[in-house]
């Protein structure tokens, strides 16, 4: 599928972002400006690299990343990883962290029939709960802390 | 799925210890005869669980859900209400009355001018013919007595009707199923048509089939209803959950009842 840019603008509203104990750094949820080419997003969301040590942390957070829900990563502290979606072992020699990024800021923006969610997108859902109202999944740096992670399996 | 190893006489006695195992064995799922909980294509959550819960819903005396399945049969023969009757007043003994009942439930209703499950059904003539209070949705009281009904329809092959006056509730049953909600942007079909037998981590999909409610879930350590069910997955997906008889439930509980049409009612289920 031929993909136009596309500029997704930010929206002034700050929402206090709390999820369970895991409120990182108080974070303001606004979200940035990102741009789409190539089914990819090359720029970090939030200017800098994210940090690998915490993206794994992240995988595993059933209330955050969740990867293992879904994914086989290598994280074999972890007993049980989900069969649903592909294996990511290996997944930074088959995708540039561009991809990885839009994949995980909106995976439907590649495949709109996928069953991943949108781990940074906040409005366009049906019947969204209270408390997750207006929010995304996860902060700009976040996604980026997951950036750096998937792209060190390599 | 019975092996036979010709030839070699000596292993003759191995090969039928081995088909014994077999026979009572799903591991291996794909090529596994699943027995009557298989209709072609459809299988009930039975065949998507661990043996050591099959086992406990196998065994009447094992299945905890009896507990409930008993406070139903006593209500069944209790009078309530005004108008001094119980439900075996009119409807005697319910291995008859109410035999083929639970398996074509949710049904349209006239005088309402939309679909009934059992659970509404039961209160509506507690209200009507006995003048009796309502039971409270997912009360021991209403579990049981719904249970109790659908029980006597063991084993007779799901039958509900979508044509006619059913037929735009049923469409919009099958609207909710594939509309993706919540923040995690699902719909029910994602999981249960695209991805049954995928696993969630250690939860294994199953087909969402809802032959064997009102079930009790080991989770929850009691019996609940199908409602109570799509309300936990529409809060898994972070999606706002309807009410318990809510009709978008209702129409819901029709889709998903044809689904699996033909495969047989099961109350009460167990499972994880």
């Amino acid at each position: 599928m031929g993909f136009k840019t596309l500029a997704i603008s930010a929206l002034g509203v700050a929402l206090s972002f709390t999820l369970g104990t895991f409120a990182t750094a108080a974070e303001k949820n606004m979200m940035v400006k990102f741009v789409v080419k190539d089914e990819a997003i090359a720029k970090s969301l939030t200017g800098k690299p994210g940090n690998a040590v915490k993206g794994r942390k992240l995988a595993i957070n059933r209330k955050l990343g969740n990867c293992l829900a879904c994914h086989v990563m290598p994280i074999p502290e972890q007993t049980f990883h989900g069969l649903i979606g592909p294996d990511l072992n290996g997944v930074a020699g088959r995708r540039s962290a561009g991809e990885v990024r839009l994949l995980i800021v909106n995976p439907k923006l590649v495949n709109p029939d996928t069953i991943m969610p949108a781990f940074y997108r906040k409005d366009g859902f049906e019947r969204v709960m209270k408390k997750f109202q207006g929010k995304t999944m996860l902060s700009a740096e976040q996604v980026e802390d997951l950036v750096a992670y998937t792209m060190t399996l390599k | 799925m019975r092996k036979s190893i010709q030839g070699i006489g000596a292993l003759a006695a191995l090969a039928v210890a081995f088909s014994a195992f077999a026979g009572t064995a799903f591991a291996g799922k794909d090529k596994m005869n699943f027995g009557k909980y298989q209709v072609g294509e459809l299988r009930t959550g039975y065949t998507f669980s661990t043996p050591e819960t099959r086992a406990i819903q196998d065994d009447d005396f094992e299945n905890p859900a009896f507990l409930w399945v008993d406070v139903g049969e006593a209500l069944w023969n209790k009078k309530e209400g005004k108008a001094g009757k119980s439900c075996a007043s009119c409807h005697k003994n319910a291995s008859a009355s109410m035999r083929g009942v639970g398996a074509r439930y949710p049904v349209f209703n006239k005088k309402l001018g939309k679909l009934q499950n059992l659970e509404q059904r039961i209160n509506q003539e507690r209200v009507e013919k006995m003048q009796a209070k309502p039971l409270k949705y997912e009360s021991k009281e209403l579990l049981g007595l719904t249970m109790f009904v659908r029980n006597q329809s063991k084993d007779m092959p799901i039958n509900v009707s979508i044509d006619g006056p059913a037929a735009p509730f049923f469409e919009k049953g099958k609207k909710f199923y594939f509309q993706r909600r919540g923040q995690l942007d699902m719909a029910c079909a994602n999981c249960h048509v695209d991805n049954p037998g995928g696993m969630i981590r250690a939860n294994l999909l199953s087909q969402g089939q809802s032959n064997g409610f009102p079930l009790y879930r080991l989770k929850w350590q009691k019996p609940g209803s199908l409602h109570r069910r799509f309300r936990g997955c529409n809060k898994q997906v972070r999606a706002k959950p309807y009410s318990y008889g809510a009709d978008e439930y209702v129409n819901l509980e029709l889709y998903v009842a044809w689904r699996g049409q033909g495969l047989p009612v099961e109350t009460p289920a167990v499972r994880m």
